[in-house]
């Protein structure tokens, strides 16, 4: 059956009126073609982050300094490449494949969060990471749990429980350190120096600027602001670090009475830019370190493929 | 000969096989869930990351529960992470087959399956022990390395089967590493002593089990048995490949460079 213009009208009054209701769409529900392919990129950028997410920390697994912390970390990592998959799995009830969202990975035509661009030289970026880049995707994911695309919603559900863990887990190892030697709390304090803006433009750039803010928004795919969840970020992190007892990087942070929320320095967008164009300190090795596990996994692709193949084959004849 | 390794005087004979036993166990499982978590991040597709990560995490687990035991049972005031991170190489007794590199997917999988069926009858054994610690450990171990045994078997078959240079690939890691699986079922006077206690296993009675076992796997895959040639040995008595101080080298970095430090 085609479509003529007045249904597409008539839908789309029914899709506006539906989301404003605070209702669900479902994958077989109609829906403008702009949410959709909104959705694709917002959440198969999402799951890519997970994946590419895996690298900076799955760099201290082997070097963990304890037994426990090795178990942590490499659950943790696990946890991160299971995101990846309900999250693919999401983005594919929206009629994308895996293999297409692969292909946009390493591409470059996709992004993925540019968080995952700097290194983790130290162990204290395993907790810096957990503490700050978990906290602030937390912050993030939290209203995507209200998301008005039920699949992606439902996801957030699960994974907000499990990030919340890691966070707890990133801010144990920082106190761990910050409460230790002094060459301990040296390496949280550089740690949090080098996550702190990083994690604070992880939100993107203010309401104003933010391309896609609006729509998404009216869609109520977006419930709150970029420069609101910031505040929340930063207010809920400035007193964490004091209980650290470790010294913020920014010489303008000052609680603001009449706001009643901490005001922080001029953002450098240039350096958020700089990353998200890719020429921060690792965009070139983390595409490269994931087309080379893509490569050189062809082959076991490829023979799990013919495999099935001549499974299928041989049953056939069987039967014959 | 294998250097005489450092010893708490005030533990009785028996207690010190334990000791060197539960020590024995979790080496090879430390050593070989070290070298397993390398793969994070590498693997062919995020699916088998996620199987590989929970292997290796199996595989610390079962370190942690054997080391943490042999430091109560030597009562020197050593937990899991003094076992696991103050040793040198050759006070390690982990099996060698567990400390090569990785090599490629094929390599890992025949490992994985080669150990996991080794370990699984190994571990059932061992449920039947007379110490009550090292009975609970294998009980719940036995259950993960039968899935290591499965999971590893499953791809083995795949890869044989699959595509002519999968087949390549899985004969190549499996001839590799056939001569480290005599190591597997030779039996040392740890091993002997803890079994005459009645709360260890003689490895060398589990061979023909597991003879049948990977026989009938290999045959579904269509690889071959390797010829038994070169019999190398020597990990359980401390006596290692070079690898191993390069894995040291890796784990033990922070416990090394910053001393009596808590993480």
């Amino acid at each position: 059956m085609n479509e003529t213009t007045r249904d597409v009208v008539e839908l789309g009054q029914w899709f506006d009126a539906y989301v404003a209701d605070e209702k669900k769409i479902e994958p077989k529900d109609w829906m403008p073609d702009a949410y959709r392919k909104t959705l694709v990129r917002q959440i198969s950028q999402h799951a890519h982050s997970e994946v590419i997410g895996m690298q900076p920390e799955g760099n201290w697994i082997t070097r963990a300094p304890t037994l426990r912390r090795k178990a942590g970390l490499l659950a943790k990592v696990q946890d991160e490449a299971g995101h990846g998959l309900y999250l693919y799995s999401a983005a594919e009830t929206l009629g994308v494949s895996r293999g297409q969202m692969d292909d946009g990975l390493l591409s470059g035509k996709d992004k993925y969060s540019s968080i995952f661009n700097y290194p983790t030289p130290t162990w204290a970026d395993i907790g810096a990471i957990g503490w700050l880049v978990d906290g602030a995707a937390i912050t993030n994911q939290i209203p995507l749990c209200r998301c008005s695309y039920g699949p992606y919603a439902r996801a957030m559900i699960r994974v907000c429980k499990e990030e919340s863990f890691h966070q707890r887990q990133g801010y144990e190892i920082m106190l761990r350190l910050s409460h230790g030697t002094a060459e301990q709390k040296r390496m949280a304090q550089d740690a949090l120096n080098r996550w702190w803006w990083p994690a604070v433009m992880m939100f993107g750039p203010s309401d104003k600027d933010s391309a896609h803010s609006a729509q998404s928004m009216a869609w109520r795919i977006k419930r709150v602001s970029n420069d609101d969840l910031r505040q929340r970020f930063v207010d809920m992190t400035v007193k964490q670090a004091d209980y650290l007892g470790l010294t913020m990087p920014d010489p303008d942070l000052k609680w603001n009475e009449e706001r009643g929320h901490y005001d922080i320095g001029e953002i450098d967008w240039s350096d958020f830019w700089k990353v998200v164009k890719g020429n921060g300190p690792c965009n070139r090795q983390r595409l490269a370190h994931r087309q080379k596990a893509h490569d050189d996994g062809e082959w076991v692709r490829d023979a799990a493929l013919a495999h099935a193949n001549k499974r299928v084959a041989r049953a056939t004849r069987d039967a014959a | 000969m294998a250097v005489a390794a450092l010893k708490n005087d005030t533990l009785s004979p028996d207690r010190q096989v334990l000791f060197d036993y539960a020590v024995m166990l979790g080496d090879t499982a430390l050593i070989h869930g070290q070298r397993l978590s390398e793969w994070t991040s590498h693997a062919p597709t995020v699916e088998l990351d996620i199987a590989l990560g929970n292997q290796a995490l199996d595989l610390i687990g079962q370190a942690r529960m054997f080391l943490e035991y042999a430091g109560k049972v030597e009562e020197a005031g050593r937990d899991e992470d003094a076992l696991a991170f103050l040793r040198d190489g050759f006070d390690f007794r982990n099996l060698l087959i567990v400390e090569l590199p990785n090599g490629d997917f094929g390599h890992t999988m025949a490992r994985q399956f080669i150990m996991g069926v080794y370990s699984s009858l190994l571990y059932e054994a061992l449920s039947a022990s007379q110490d009550d610690q090292l009975a609970g450990i294998a009980k719940k171990a036995v259950k993960e390395q039968r899935y290591h045994a499965r999971h590893g078997g499953e791809w083995l078959v795949r890869l044989g089967d699959g595509t002519e240079e999968s087949h390549a690939r899985a004969q190549r890691g499996l001839d590799e590493l056939w001569p480290y699986t005599h190591e597997l079922f030779t039996t040392d006077p740890v091993e002997s002593a803890a079994a005459e206690l009645g709360f260890g296993v003689d490895p060398s009675g589990l061979r023909a089990e597991w003879d049948g076992l990977v026989d009938d796997v290999l045959a579904r895959a269509g690889l071959s048995r390797p010829e038994d040639d070169w019999q190398p040995d020597g990990g359980k008595r401390g006596e290692h490949t070079e690898n191993l101080g390069y894995i040291l080298a890796e784990l033990q970095f922070l416990q090394r460079a910053y001393p009596g430090a808590e993480w």
